[in-house]
């Protein structure tokens, strides 16, 4: 990890680790937080669009299906984002990188919200579809269960007033619970099965229209720029507070009040 | 290793003979917490049939996590854990050491206080017996997944809840197939595969938990 003090030239090669110091994480997400959003809402215009107005009414479920292009795009950024998580708080508590830590500590509310978004459109989906908002059914327990590890995750972050406790300790968690996501999946699953398999699936051929298909991965853009869009916000925040010491923060804030 | 393993162990049982009534308190919770539901679910013996090993492995499951809460905070207090985790033995001996501890404190006497629940909630025979052997293999996985949470909430405010919302998610798979086995058996069918795979947990969770929980006792002491 290069030193934090020495301000990167541009000849100096672009490593791994080149953005890990924070005042250079600052300055690169200064201008891609607005190129994220701008790709966000873009690709989410197109894929409500495509997916409200162009695609064709579902012949059993009727115009109630729409809900799966908000539905499946969060649960599955639900899913990924906590093993995102987990990965980069491993890294920085391996690593010792303390940026790490501050992204995967800003990926865990955003991951919140995405589970919870995922069960409220699934509660609102069941509704027409099942007859009940609710069911015990695995994949909606599942997703729950996802919700509360990430619940516990932030609340141990909080919980823990030094930083340094706080990045390792709740990487530790993340770390354990990834290693746990897939026994309670399958636990779950083998628990009770009521939900629909996957519909969209690697190795198999999509079972649904090919407009449906388009609005959906438009819609799983969208929701990955906003991701990232706003983790890296919500970093710079935590970089901004933890870095309040330094020189470079004090410019920064000193120019800003300037101006 | 293995001597740091006995020592600790047999000081945390000699501790507890000591103080007896501290020892006798989660057993005690299981038995209240289990008298509450049919109070509160009616007393219809069909129902609390059916809805008992849930309730006895959920109660089980709230008993060894709030007496688990406490279990490195004693030590932390009087510096004996620091001196144990400054020892040339390894902490993960320390950690297998209390959790085992813990278990024999707290999850032993529930299964021997199952037949009870069995009784009071009308359960059979073979269905009480797979009760027991389910929480047999499921308590000691709530003992060390809670000593994982001991160790990473030690000393911080409102340890207790933060645990329980810590650990719980991790355990719900124990939940399942404890809970489920017993129910595999009053339907007539073979609960070989849940015990298998609870089994398997066990296993799992015995090899990784005490690895884990030594490391968040370096964390949180250093």
């Amino acid at each position: 990890m290069p030193p934090t003090t020495k301000t990167g030239s541009a000849a100096a090669p672009l490593r791994f680790f080149n953005f890990a110091a924070p005042s250079r994480f600052y300055a690169l997400t200064s201008w891609l937080v607005p190129l994220c959003w701008v790709v966000a809402i873009g690709f989410a215009i197109a894929g409500l669009y495509i997916g409200f107005f162009v695609a064709p009414t579902d012949r059993t479920q009727g115009d109630s299906y729409r809900i799966i292009f908000i539905h499946v795009p969060t649960a599955w950024m639900a899913m990924l984002l906590y093993l995102v998580m987990a990965f980069w708080a491993g890294i920085g508590w391996a690593f010792n990188a303390r940026l790490a830590s501050m992204v995967a500590q800003a990926i865990a509310p955003t991951g919140a919200m995405f589970a919870f978004l995922a069960l409220w459109t699934g509660a609102l989906w069941g509704r027409p579809t099942w007859g009940t908002y609710w069911v015990w059914d695995a994949r909606l327990t599942s997703t729950l269960i996802l919700l509360f590890l990430y619940l516990g995750y932030i609340a141990l972050v909080n919980a823990i007033d030094d930083t340094r406790r706080a990045d390792r300790a709740s990487a530790l968690l993340a770390l354990v619970g990834s290693v746990n996501v897939p026994i309670i999946y399958f636990s779950v699953q083998w628990w009770n099965t009521l939900h629909q398999g996957a519909t969209v699936s690697l190795t198999a051929a999509p079972k649904m229209a090919a407009t449906m298909l388009t609005a959906m991965l438009l819609m799983t853009v969208a929701c990955w720029a906003y991701a990232f869009a706003v983790v890296f916000m919500r970093t710079r925040a935590h970089v901004l507070e933890r870095e309040a010491h330094t020189g470079w923060v004090a410019a920064l804030v000193g120019r800003t009040i300037r101006s | 290793m293995r001597a740091v393993f006995w020592c600790v162990l047999l000081r945390d049982l000699q501790l507890a003979s000591r103080r007896r009534i501290d020892a006798l308190l989660p057993l005690a919770f299981f038995l209240v917490a289990l008298s509450l539901f049919p109070l509160g679910v009616g007393p219809e013996p069909e129902m609390l049939r059916e809805i008992a090993p849930g309730i006895v492995w959920v109660c089980a499951l709230l008993a060894s996590m709030l007496s688990v809460s406490q279990l490195f905070a004693g030590d932390m207090a009087d510096g004996s854990l620091e001196q144990m985790l400054l020892a040339p033995a390894s902490a993960i001996s320390v950690a297998a050491a209390k959790c085992s501890a813990h278990w024999l404190l707290t999850g032993l006497p529930l299964i021997i206080a199952t037949p009870v629940a069995g009784l009071v909630f009308d359960m059979s025979a073979p269905a009480t017996i797979a009760l027991m052997f389910s929480l047999m293999l499921g308590t000691p996985i709530l003992s060390l997944l809670g000593g994982l949470g001991a160790a990473l909430t030690l000393g911080l405010r409102s340890g207790g809840m933060l645990l329980i919302l810590v650990v719980l998610p991790l355990a719900t798979p124990a939940l399942i197939f404890g809970a489920g086995a017993v129910g595999m058996v009053e339907s007539g069918m073979s609960a070989s595969g849940h015990f298998s795979l609870l089994g398997a947990l066990l296993i799992t969770t015995t090899v990784g938990a005490p690895l884990a929980t030594a490391a968040a006792l370096r964390i949180s002491t250093e």
